[in-house]
């Protein structure tokens, strides 16, 4: 059974993956489009040349931190629908250090990305603690905290960072992640360091996860919060810290943004939509930090990508999310996935 | 004070109506056992098929084109909704997960069509938006009147009807019961021959229905056009009302009109001496702090129905 198991937890992600494409296609046939042409308009746009290839990569790295944040929280049993406002505190806090202070860079720089894991950090520990010490349920606290995140951070961009302006002055050279190498040897696209922090922050869930008695801990409690506790197990230290580890890589995510993609924050009027998609990134991976970074791969691909089918095929952007939401769709339906290829099998015997 | 409340009263109506119907739905769902974090999507739903009927029909129907444009809403919203239903009842998927999806797909779905339908990220404004009317012999009620009646948009009292009808089902009614019984006990309700999915299904389906109302009514009375931003946040201030308003159709109600009362101060305030000196940012942070507030127990407590979220599944323990 277990064996089976394993084998169901590769396969069901990747029939979803191929499912949502076919359904993606029908929809483009249905619409009046050429599929084939649009999802090969979709590859050229994130692997055309080195240019969509370095911003492919620097879409894909907020995509494996806010898919960590997910999957680290989940692990705990806790649904973290907070990364949006975790990002958003994240990149402001970030932003804020590399206006702010003036140091030369070994220091600013790890200061300014330590800057923005606190902030979302911060913000993940107050739904931890309300959960852990009042039982109110996460995932509603996230949400309200989420709006929060970017009402006050709107009014903090317009009335302390600048003079009622919508966009902050770019941060200081010394607290920047990009880099003219990358971006030479990428036709100047806004590819960055932080890749290389996304993938040590994935190293690091995995090592906290398998090798550390906290991760031991946080995972008891994610199975049966109740044997845990009478194991012996702190549950409501459990639970703060998933949370505030979890808000720790959505805040690195949008350091991200902020010190490496656009240098800057600005006003916004909707959501970064980071927090979101690391709900699919983190459900797609199976809550495994590689998983994880598979998945965010592959999003961050079509994301990209989607920005050559208007050009290239006259087909709207949104289709790649209506791909992903049919892809989640059928990843947390797995159940009927599991049911129909068990039937196939015993049939087939 | 009555030229205060002559101006505020109906902005606070205006903004509330899309609240208190999209919590409503909220409420059945929940009530019945099925979170559902799919309302914005809902009313996303809602208010693009309300807007591209109106803007196709304007000439057909004239101008009771709104009123078929909500309900062609209301019937979409309530068969969008079946996916939810789907996957979270019968595929037992995770209700918070699908109701994510949900959101995306709406979205999706909607910008997708428009720029297919109208080569343009937005539509154009609606012909046939609601207007503000003043109602006939309630109007003329000295002093409630000019306040209550003058200016307003009927759909706000719709809102505010279907909420009592929503009380009176709930709780007056046997159907109501079976609904409220399946999300406290779904084994406990089986047991006594209720059909715990077909209540379920149904539930989510009014929940669709409303949200779809709901949004087409925003859309219509508040934006009069649908583009990527055009509900931006609605849908999830409808389920802190939910929750504000413990999952009572009244309460909900009562935090939607409370939440619209929020949104309106931030619009209206200007014009109103104590409040000029608040900063804008709290009025906008209010619904949501407050909601936090009402959950952590400060405001009374809140508790959710005892099965929502858990997908039933006969014969397990």
């Amino acid at each position: 059974m277990t064996s089976n198991n394993r084998i169901f937890s590769l396969v069901v992600p990747v029939i979803s993956v191929i499912l949502g494409l076919i359904v993606g296609a029908i929809i483009m046939a249905v619409s009046g489009h050429n599929p084939m042409e649009a999802y090969a308009a979709l590859w050229r746009g994130a692997f055309g040349d080195s240019f969509t290839i370095g911003e492919t990569v620097r879409r894909i790295t907020p995509l494996i931190l806010t898919g960590l944040a997910i999957a680290f929280a989940f692990r705990t049993g806790l649904f973290n629908i907070g990364a949006e406002g975790q990002v958003i505190v994240g990149w402001l806090a970030a932003v804020w250090v590399g206006l702010v202070i003036d140091a030369p860079m070994i220091i600013h720089l790890p200061l300014a990305v330590l800057a923005g894991a606190i902030a979302g950090g911060l913000w993940g520990f107050i739904p931890g603690i309300l959960k852990a010490k009042l039982g109110v349920h996460e995932v509603i606290v996230t949400i309200m905290m989420n709006y929060i995140a970017m009402f006050v951070t709107n009014e903090i961009i317009r009335s302390v960072l600048t003079d009622h302006k919508t966009t902050t002055d770019k941060i200081a050279g010394s607290a920047s992640l990009g880099s003219e190498w990358l971006q030479s040897i990428t036709f100047y696209s806004r590819m960055h360091y932080g890749i290389l922090i996304a993938l040590f922050a994935a190293i690091i869930m995995w090592f906290i996860i398998q090798r550390t008695t906290l991760g031991y801990e946080l995972k008891a409690v994610g199975f049966n919060r109740h044997a845990s506790k009478y194991a012996g197990m702190s549950v409501s230290k459990s639970i703060i810290l998933s949370m505030v580890i979890a808000g720790g890589f959505a805040g690195l995510a949008g350091a991200m943004e902020g010190l490496g993609t656009y240098g800057s924050i600005s006003v916004m009027s909707g959501f970064t939509n980071l927090g979101f998609d690391g709900i699919a990134v983190a459900l797609l991976g199976a809550n495994n930090p590689f998983g994880v970074v598979i998945a965010a791969i592959l999003f961050g691909v079509l994301k990209e990508g989607a920005g050559e089918m208007p050009t290239g095929a006259g087909v709207p952007t949104e289709l790649v999310d209506i791909i992903i939401a049919i892809i989640i769709f059928f990843v947390a339906s797995s159940y009927i996935i599991r049911w129909a290829l068990l039937r196939m099998k015993k049939e087939g015997k | 004070m009555i030229e205060i409340l002559q101006s505020m009263v109906p902005t606070v109506l205006f903004f509330s109506a899309p609240l208190i119907l999209t919590a409503l739905g909220g409420v059945f769902s929940e009530r019945s056992g099925v979170i559902n974090i799919g309302l914005e999507g809902l009313m996303v739903i809602g208010a693009f098929v309300g807007i591209v009927f109106n803007l196709t029909f304007a000439d057909v129907f004239g101008n009771v084109t709104p009123w078929i444009s909500i309900i062609v809403a209301t019937v979409v919203g309530a068969l969008f909704s079946l996916i939810h239903a789907v996957a979270s009842i019968s595929f037992r998927a995770d209700q918070t997960v699908s109701g994510v999806a949900i959101n995306m797909l709406a979205l999706g779905v909607g910008v997708y069509l428009t720029k297919v339908w109208y080569d343009k990220g937005q539509t154009d404004m609606v012909s046939e938006p609601f207007f503000s009317t003043n109602i006939p012999v309630m109007s003329k009620i000295p002093v409630i009147g000019p306040i209550f009646f003058e200016g307003v948009y009927i759909t706000s009292y719709i809102a505010i009807i279907l909420a009592f009808v929503a009380w009176y089902v709930l709780y007056k009614t046997a159907f109501g019961l079976r609904l409220r019984a399946v999300g406290e006990h779904p084994m406990a309700a089986d047991t006594n021959g209720i059909n715990v999915s077909k209540m379920r299904y149904i539930a989510v389906i009014l929940s669709g229905a409303l949200g779809g109302l709901g949004g087409s009514i925003f859309a219509l009375t508040v934006v009069s056009n649908f583009s990527q931003s055009t509900i931006v946040g609605q849908g999830f201030m409808a389920l802190a009302a939910v929750i504000f308003g413990k999952w009572h159709p009244l309460g909900a109600m009562g935090a939607a009109l409370f939440f619209g009362f929020a949104q309106s101060l931030s619009i209206v305030s200007s014009g109103i001496p104590i409040l000029q000196d608040i900063p804008n940012v709290i009025l906008l942070i209010a619904p949501y702090l407050l909601t936090i507030l009402a959950l952590a127990g400060f405001i009374g407590r809140a508790d959710a129905p005892k099965a929502n979220g858990v997908p039933y599944i006969k014969g397990s323990r």
